[in-house]
């Protein structure tokens, strides 16, 4: 699905071939600062190679309509921002955005329950946690759909049975909705329990890309 | 207007003892500062002088040329007093759609008053034209400086956010609307409060113009009325001009934040 052929991007990113497939799970590991969430960023085009050719589905990503693409291959960042006071209002942002027509309440009450954010709609989000924040960006991106998803480290600064909560919510979403998931952990234990695919990414470079199923 | 009184020279030199005053005051406290307040004096008098002549000059041979030279200069002037006032780096390309906007905004006002709204004939008469372009063009010059400084302070402040939201495929002009729908709000503000308290806190300095050189009353509010409207139009059209376009500054063609330029 993603084809990187000598991909170099600053001093940050250098990549000389690499594949990630459709429909898998594929995780990135590697230590911190080697490159692993500006990978995710030049996927989802937030950032641009500067030089060297990048890939999605058979054409150069330069080609496509880069808002088109990111709501095709949305991702969720490390420290989500909230888009407003209210958990609603981040709901109604979120599709005004992105040019969506808004929704029932039942919906964002559904998506609140699903990932087990114990709040009414009127809550401020300045009284979550960073585990309920962290919940609540997802919820946000799952209210859109997405069929690729790219999901960065979502286990800094959140205690581990949010972390674990989170993953499962998200490979449930991508088993049951057959798609695909490019997740950034720094855990080898995460890995190697979801990874279809693990990348070891270092210093920029590729290290290594297990195959596991 | 027959009945305004001259002021001799003699008089004008009675009024600089307030220039004393504050002279022996800022030397006897030791606040310093005083060739500033000696050259600020200076600087008026002589600049106030050239432009009486300058006034006298163009408004006894009305010319097409004239005005139009004038109110080039006057836009130049503005533009580049804006980006003297915003002490932050701003881009090359925020500070065209800056120049655009206050041309675009201003000339379309100015030339919408006085062919529409006072009729003037002919269109360029300088001595209707070059006081009214004035008064549009200072007041827009202050809501652009206002709007730009909104417009960087919510990018900047809100980089993370919108970071965000283009991640999950937002569109950059839905993603800032709020933000530049405050940065406008923000520039038109003093505007709409000096309407407010407009004949009863102060009277505008045109009128209280006007009323000094011996205009009755009722005929210097109706230009102040329409000066008013106009300044509006002014501050509206620029200012919006320079927020919908200015926006888009921070945004590459891959709409990608790039507000390292700005």
């Amino acid at each position: 699905m993603f084809k990187l052929t000598a991909v170099k991007y600053k001093d940050i990113l250098d990549i000389k071939d690499l594949k990630i497939e459709e429909k898998k799970i594929t995780c990135i590991v590697g230590k911190s600062g080697g490159g692993k969430t500006t990978l995710l960023k030049l996927l989802n085009n937030m950032v641009s190679c500067d030089s060297g050719l990048l890939k999605f589905k058979g054409q150069k990503i330069s080609d496509y309509n880069p808002i088109q693409l990111r709501r095709e291959i949305i991702m969720l960042p490390q420290n989500p921002i909230m888009f407003s006071t209210t958990i609603k209002d981040n709901f109604t942002k979120t599709l005004k955005y992105t040019g969506n027509e808004l929704r029932s309440e039942n919906n964002y009450v559904n998506l609140l329950k699903k990932l087990d954010l114990e709040h009414n709609l009127a809550t401020d989000t300045i009284k979550l946690s960073g585990g309920e924040k962290q919940r609540l960006a997802l919820a946000r991106v799952l209210l859109l759909k997405p069929k690729i998803l790219l999901l960065d480290e979502p286990s800094s600064a959140l205690d581990e049975d949010t972390e674990k909560f989170i993953i499962k919510m998200v490979v449930n979403y991508i088993k049951e909705n057959n798609g695909t998931l490019i997740m950034v952990t720094h855990s080898r234990s995460i890995a190697d329990e979801y990874g279809d695919t693990i990348i070891t990414l270092n210093n920029g470079q590729i290290e290594n890309v297990e195959k596991r199923r | 207007m027959d009945n305004i009184i001259d002021i001799s020279l003699m008089q004008i030199f009675t009024a600089f003892i307030f220039v004393l005053i504050l002279l022996i005051i800022v030397k006897r406290e030791h606040i310093g500062g005083e060739w500033e307040i000696i050259l600020a004096n200076i600087r008026m008098t002589v600049q106030l002088i050239l432009v009486g002549y300058l006034l006298t000059y163009i408004f006894a041979n009305p010319n097409l040329v004239f005005t139009v030279i004038i109110l080039l200069l006057m836009q130049g002037f503005a533009i580049q007093n804006i980006y003297g006032r915003i002490n932050k780096r701003i881009s090359t390309d925020l500070k065209k759609i800056v120049a655009i906007a206050m041309f675009t905004g201003t000339t379309i006002t100015i030339l919408y008053f006085v062919l529409i709204v006072i009729n003037l004939k002919p269109w360029f008469q300088p001595q209707y034209f070059i006081p009214l372009a004035g008064m549009l063009i200072g007041n827009s010059m202050t809501g652009i400086s206002l709007g730009i400084e909104g417009l960087i302070n919510g990018i900047k402040d809100n980089q993370a956010m919108i970071e965000n939201a283009l991640m999950l495929g937002g569109k950059p002009e839905l993603i800032t609307k709020d933000i530049t729908g405050r940065a406008f709000y923000q520039a038109i503000l003093p505007t709409i409060n000096s309407m407010m308290g407009m004949g009863i806190v102060f009277l505008p300095g045109m009128m209280t113009g006007q009323i000094l050189a011996g205009a009755a009353p009722l005929t210097a509010i109706k230009y102040q009325i329409v000066i008013m409207l106009g300044i509006l139009g002014s501050v509206t059209l620029t200012v919006y001009i320079m927020i919908k376009w200015g926006a888009k500054t921070f945004f590459n063609e891959r709409s990608q934040i790039s507000i390292s330029q700005n």
